[in-house]
Parts: structure tokens; C-alpha cells; sequence
């Protein structure tokens, strides 16, 4: 069999690209970006009618667009964009020809399928169970069905993914050891296969209990697997989109991890530890003792825990170091001034960074601490917390991402430049507001998942605070502001992608397989290191880094401390 | 561009940790063992403590239990659909029933008394939602979870649901007096 060798070197970057792994990963770019424009109108109409002021849609409806809005956004838009992601990190940047390009093409229309065939079922108004589908409650058989053929496919490109490294490896198109971004996307499809099988060990056995061959399905078995899934695919993301900060990095600066060693050691430890500790979305169920809770969120969670506040230090980290060997020296933050803050590349890194670490990772920690758990369980600060962290954390690195694929991956010249520097302050900003004040308002008790606090017409109705109806008309606006940056983010990508001109690249001419197959590219010299910069403060290479650290560590023990205080006023429990 | 390239030392391993990256693993790996040892501390010394106690169960059982608590200590009844409002003895089991979409009964309870109070879903998941407290307890069905409470402040509590239960899940609230 001939073995399809077509390279194009991007002029601007170096990049090289395999036209069919360019194809893939486009293919499933735009798939990711037709999946945000749903689930961004279906966020809208979440949105404003958890505004009470508003309550836009009829109950029906409201659950109907969550179920779809968290399917279409959590699973749809992330897991297209993430394999485009380990189709980049394997082939471009190990100058390789992609393995097995037309099962890739297989595992992308199962994808696509399923994506289909999981919204159908939503949109036939017969599956509103939300994203989690706790049995006993029971979707429409097309609902599981779709998500485990969208699985499938992702699991083909998962190992599409694997095969194009042994390729790499075995054909020496790169020296030594992989790059640390390949490093991480390597993490996320380990991640992904432990996840794809525990969504197959639960949803399996749910789809044939929707047709009638299971007879029952336990609810507590239910949520135990079912989060080995529903979590470990969050922490797919979080590798992924380490990943794509430190390729930004990399990318805007030219910075190096300053030690490969840290920097990978922080992955292995997410590999070893981020799965397990989705237990402690079961902090608050009957049934599993507080020795499982407690060893399962701690060990676990903690050392993951530990990996994410390293790769914290280490992107801004590497920043600092490269942004001083320019020459940026003077104080602990000139740095930083002087970063190019217009550019939405690294803007929009830089805010999910920050917003991933301040909101959501400290939010998360404390939620997921067994006893703090019951003053957090199933109210609204858990879509608070979990906003920051996969949409002003992984949503928004993507998106910064794309505003670097724009010319190199897809040939196009950016439109609106002057709207993309502003849409990552946008998007961000607004989507960190709203994260803030959902979780001000679960602090309050108001639940997810509900479609009138008001309690309306009912016997019995429970009076909120004046302050959680503000803190949840706070939240629609920063929503809004979050939505209108969304779109403003579809509307750049959708018009350069298919209406910009093109960026012409010199020597490249598309060639067919038949016509010959063109010699695997020489890999790049490795260049000798200079490892002890003269720069920085006090014997520290990055000062400037471990202050912004060091503020990050008082916020987050001010803010644990501060809900275990809330803890102790409330009843006495055991 | 050393992040997608391959690491420039082919021994990348023995290079040696950068002070600043080593400091931080260090106070932060401290930080991480005392988040542990909270939890365990708390066991100790807290009172705040989600119960182990739980017992599989049917919801035929577990409604007869109830049924039997409701008839020994009703002591009035509330709105049209005639609810009982049930007013059990401290130290007693207090059987609470959540199914789609209402609480039952309503609990009469005294403060600085404590209760075991049952919790447990008849049909599909629902989330106990003790407001303004704030105490949240995911509610199965087929598990009668057993929590000792001591309520603290006399006054007019609401449970309300906060696990999606289906198309009126928002209607799905109750009240819990503590005397």
C-alpha cells in the first residue's frame, strides 16, 4: 500500500502539516464550532430564564435546552476540538505523517452520528434528563445510544492518535523525547480511554435498559460509574488545555517549560491520580463510608490537586523567564506590562489561566472536600464552579488556540482583528462574573437545575433572599456579556474560515496519492541548551511568578478556612 | 519554541529543579496534606459530619415505617391536600419521604433535641435541600440513609429539591418547623 506523504511547511511558524491529518483536523474543527453555535443559543435561553425578572422559557423547554446545552457544550464542542488537538500534537509538531487517515475518517462520522442521533433525541422533547441521566430515570434508547457511538469515534481517534507516535518513533521524524505538548496530549488520551470505558461499562448497560433487556439499573451504582466517565472526561480537558497554554507559551514567546521535569511530572501525576478522585462528586450519598470518601478525594484529588498548581507556576513561569531573556528584567512585573496584551492569542490564554486557577480551582477544591460538600452539594455553585473551569479555563484556551489555527491550519487572514482583541476580555471576563456570582448564589442555597425559585403557585414555597434573586439577575447579565462574546468569537472563526482571503503558501500544491509519495521531512537539530539564564531576582529566575503564586495560596487557604467557618454554624450532623 | 519541540537536552531528567518550581512543589505538596488531614480532623473534632449509616431497603418498607411514625405523632394537618405535620419525640427515627414531586410528611421537630432522621427517594433521585441552612443530601432511592440531627434555631425551615426529578421538579418543596 502506498504510504501518503503530503507536507506543507507553514511560511509564518515552521509548522509542518500532513494534508490528510490538515483535513481532519479542520473537519473537526468546524464540528466543534457547529456544536458551540448550539450550544451557545441554548446557554442563551438557559440563561434568561434562570433570570426570574425574565423566565424566558416554559418548564419543558428550560430542560429540554439544559439537557442539550450541557451535551452539546460539555461533550460535542470540547471532544471534536481536543482530537483536531491530539491530531495537531502528533503529527504537526512531530513533523509525522498521521497514522491510519481514513479510520480517522471512520471514527469522525461516528462521531458525528452520534452527535445527531444523542440531539434528535433530546430535541424529540422525550430524553430532558439532563447531561448526567441519572437512572432511574430513563432517556429515549437513541439518547445512550448516540453518546456511545460518539465515544466509539472518539476512541478511534484516541488510538489514531496513539498510532501516529509509534509511526513518528519508528520512522525518527523527531530527536529524543516527544515535546512537552505532546507530552500532555499524551496524558489527556490516556485519560480519554479510562473515560471512554467507564462511559461504556455505565451507558451500555443503560442503553439496553431503555429497550427493556436490563431490568434494573441501582442509582448509586449508577452515579458511582457514571462520574468515573462524566468526571474524568473534565479532566481531559484540563490536560488538554495545560497543553495548550504551554503551546501558546511556547508559540507567543518562544518560552521553554523551565524544567521538563516538573513540567511532566505534573502530567504523570494527573495520569495517575485525576480519575479516581471522581469520587467526590458522591461526598453527599448514602451508602459509601467516609473512609472511602475521604481516601478517594484526598490522595487522589490532592496530588492532581498539586499537578495543576505547578503547571500554574510553570506556564506564567516559562513566560516570565523567556519575557526577561528579551530583556524585560526591571522589577516583578515589568514582564508581564509589557506582554502583548493586544494580541487575543495570548490574551485569552493568559485570562483562562488566571481564571481557571482563582475560580475554578479553588472553588473546586473546596467543594470537593467531604464535609464542606454539604453546604455545596447540587446548588448552583456547582455549575459556577464548573464554568470557570471548562469554559473560562478549557472553552477559552481553545478559543485562543483558534485565533493561531485561523492563519496557519486553515490559510485564512483573520477578519475583525480589532473585535478579536477584545473578545477574549469579553468572553472571559463576563464568563468569570457569571461563575462568581452563581457560586454567590449557591452559597445562598439556590439549586441547579431548577426552573423557578420563586416557587410560584406552590403550598409551600421557600422565600430566597433578596440577595440570590440579585445574585442571579447578576448572573444572566455577566451571561449575557459571556454569550455576546461567544458570538462575536463564531463570528470571526465562521467569516475567516469561509470568506476571508486566502494566505498563499509558496511551494504548495495539493498532490494525489497516485502521483508519487514525496520523502519524510529531516527532523529539526536539536539546539544546545543555555539553562542558567542571568535573569531574574534574588537567585529566583521567575520572582514575579511566585508572588502572583504566593497571592493565589492566601486566596485559596483565606477561602477554605473561611467555609469551614460557615460549616460549624450549621445543624450539628453525624 | 521548546514546548512543541523535543527537549533540547536529550537527558532532560537530570537537569537540575529551578528554585522557584522547587519552592512552590514544596509549599504546595503542605498545603495539599493539610487540605487532608482536615477531613479527618473534622471527624474528630467537628460536628458537622455526613452519617455512613445507611440500609438497602424497598420503598414498601420504608413507607410502611413512615406510615406507622405518621400515625403515632400527627398533631395537625396543613394545606388543602391535607398533609400531616408530625411531631415525633427526641432521639426518635423520623422517617422522611421523597418522591416525585413532595416531601412527606412535615416534621415538627425541637431545637437543641437530637433526631434520626431517614432519608430515602421512593421513585427516582431527589436532593434534600434544608434552606436557609443550607445542608444538602442527595436522596436515593432503595438506600434509607440515616443522619442524627440537632437542629439549633427555632423557626420555619423549607426542604426543597435540588436533584432534577422531572418536569416539576421545581415544585417539589416542603416545610420543617423546629420548635
Amino acid at each position: 500500500m502506498a504510504v501518503n506523504r503530503m507536507f506543507r511547511t507553514c511560511p509564518s511558524t515552521g509548522l509542518l502539516f500532513h494534508e490528510p491529518a490538515e483535513k481532519l483536523m479542520k473537519a473537526h474543527a468546524v464540528a466543534a464550532v457547529v456544536s458551540l453555535l448550539v450550544g451557545g443559543i441554548l446557554a442563551l435561553g438557559v440563561t434568561l430564564t434562570r433570570w426570574q425578572a425574565v423566565h424566558l422559557l416554559s418548564p419543558d423547554w428550560f430542560y429540554l435546552f439544559l439537557t442539550a446545552h450541557g451535551v452539546d457544550m460539555l461533550v460535542l464542542w470540547i471532544i471534536f476540538f481536543e482530537i483536531a488537538i491530539l491530531y495537531f500534537a502528533s503529527s504537526t509538531l512531530l513533523r509525522c505523517r498521521l497514522a491510519t487517515p481514513g479510520l480517522a475518517w471512520v471514527g469522525f462520522w461516528l462521531m458525528i452520528l452520534g452527535a445527531i442521533m444523542n440531539n434528535y433525541a433530546i430535541f424529540s422533547g422525550t430524553s430532558s434528563v439532563m447531561f448526567t441521566s441519572y437512572a432511574p430515570m430513563g432517556a429515549h434508547p437513541a439518547f445512550y445510544l448516540g453518546l456511545i457511538l460518539f465515544a466509539v469515534g472518539a476512541l478511534i481517534g484516541c488510538f489514531v492518535f496513539l498510532g501516529t507516535l509509534v509511526v513518528a518513533k519508528a520512522e525518527r521524524t523527531y530527536n529524543g523525547s516527544i515535546p512537552l505538548v505532546t507530552f500532555g496530549a499524551v496524558t489527556a488520551c490516556i485519560i480519554a480511554v479510562f473515560t471512554i470505558a467507564s462511559g461504556a461499562i455505565i451507558l451500555i448497560p443503560t442503553f439496553l435498559w431503555s429497550v427493556g433487556l436490563v431490568e434494573h439499573i441501582d442509582s448509586l451504582m449508577y452515579r458511582t460509574v457514571w462520574w468515573g466517565f462524566g468526571h474524568s472526561s473534565q479532566q481531559i480537558n484540563v490536560a488538554a488545555h495545560v497543553s495548550v497554554w504551554y503551546a501558546i507559551a511556547a508559540i507567543v514567546f518562544g518560552a521553554k517549560p523551565m524544567s521538563e521535569k516538573v513540567s511532566r511530572g505534573a502530567f504523570l501525576l494527573y495520569i495517575l491520580f485525576l480519575q479516581l478522585a471522581s469520587a467526590h462528586h458522591l461526598l453527599a450519598d448514602p451508602g459509601l463510608t467516609s473512609n472511602w470518601k475521604i481516601f478517594n478525594t484526598s490522595y487522589a484529588m490532592y496530588l492532581a490537586v498539586l499537578a495543576s498548581m505547578v503547571h500554574g507556576l510553570t506556564v506564567p513561569g516559562a513566560i516570565e523567564v523567556a519575557q526577561r531573556e528579551k530583556g524585560y528584567n526591571r522589577g516583578l512585573f515589568e514582564w508581564l506590562r509589557k506582554a502583548p496584551w493586544g494580541n487575543p492569542v495570548f490574551a485569552g490564554m493568559f485570562i483562562s489561566l488566571i481564571g481557571f486557577g482563582f475560580l475554578g480551582g479553588i472553588s473546586g477544591v473546596m467543594m470537593g472536600t467531604e464535609q464542606l460538600n454539604l453546604i455545596i452539594h447540587n446548588t448552583i455553585y456547582v455549575p459556577g464552579h464548573f464554568h470557570a473551569t471548562v469554559v473560562v479555563g478549557t472553552t477559552l484556551a481553545f478559543m485562543s488556540l483558534t485565533y493561531f489555527l485561523i492563519p496557519v491550519l486553515f490559510r485564512r487572514k483573520m477578519l475583525f482583528p480589532k473585535l478579536a482583541q477584545w473578545q477574549p476580555y469579553l468572553f472571559g471576563l463576563g464568563m468569570s462574573a457569571f461563575a462568581l456570582f452563581m457560586m454567590g448564589a449557591g452559597t445562598l442555597g439556590v439549586p441547579r437545575r431548577h426552573w423557578d425559585i420563586s416557587f410560584a403557585g406552590n403550598a409551600m414555597p421557600y422565600e430566597f433572599p433578596g440577595a440570590a434573586w440579585l445574585m442571579m439577575a447578576l448572573t444572566a447579565l455577566a451571561g449575557l456579556a459571556a454569550v455576546v462574546g461567544g458570538a462575536i468569537y463564531l463570528l470571526i472563526t465562521v467569516g475567516s474560515v469561509f470568506f476571508a482571503p486566502r494566505v498563499d503558501v509558496p511551494d504548495f500544491k495539493h498532490v494525489r496519492a497516485a502521483e508519487g509519495i514525496a520523502p519524510a521531512p529531516a527532523p529539526v537539530a536539536a539546539a544546545i541548551a543555555a539553562h542558567h539564564p542571568n535573569v531574574g531576582m534574588a537567585g529566583f529566575v521567575a520572582p514575579g511568578t511566585l508572588v502572583l503564586a504566593m497571592v493565589f495560596l492566601i486566596s485559596f487557604i483565606l477561602y477554605y478556612f473561611v467555609n469551614w467557618k460557615y460549616l460549624s454554624t450549621v445543624w450539628p450532623l453525624s | 519554541m521548546s514546548a512543541i519541540l523535543p527537549p533540547e537536552d536529550r537527558v532532560w531528567w537530570k537537569q537540575p529543579l529551578d528554585r522557584v518550581e522547587g519552592t512552590w512543589v514544596v509549599i504546595a505538596l503542605i498545603w495539599c496534606l493539610i487540605m487532608f488531614f482536615m477531613m479527618p480532623y473534622w471527624h474528630v473534632f467537628g460536628k458537622q459530619n455526613l452519617a455512613n449509616e445507611a440500609y438497602r431497603t424497598t420503598p414498601e418498607v420504608y413507607m410502611k415505617k413512615a406510615q406507622d411514625m405518621v400515625d403515632k405523632f400527627t398533631v395537625r394537618t396543613e394545606t388543602d391536600q391535607k398533609i400531616p405535620v408530625v411531631a415525633p419525640p427526641a432521639g426518635s427515627d423520623v422517617y422522611l419521604v421523597a418522591r416525585l414531586w413532595s416531601w412527606w410528611p412535615i416534621l415538627e421537630l425541637e431545637a437543641g433535641k437530637s433526631y434520626r432522621i431517614h432519608l430515602m427517594s421512593m421513585d427516582w433521585l431527589h436532593g434534600f435541600s434544608l434552606q436557609p441552612e443550607n445542608i444538602n443530601i442527595q436522596v436515593h432511592p432503595g438506600y434509607d440513609h440515616v443522619l442524627t440531627v440537632q437542629p439549633t434555631r427555632a423557626g420555619t425551615y423549607s426542604i426543597i429539591c435540588n436533584e432534577y426529578c422531572g418536569i416539576n421538579h421545581h415544585t417539589m418543596s416542603s416545610k420543617l418547623y423546629v420548635k
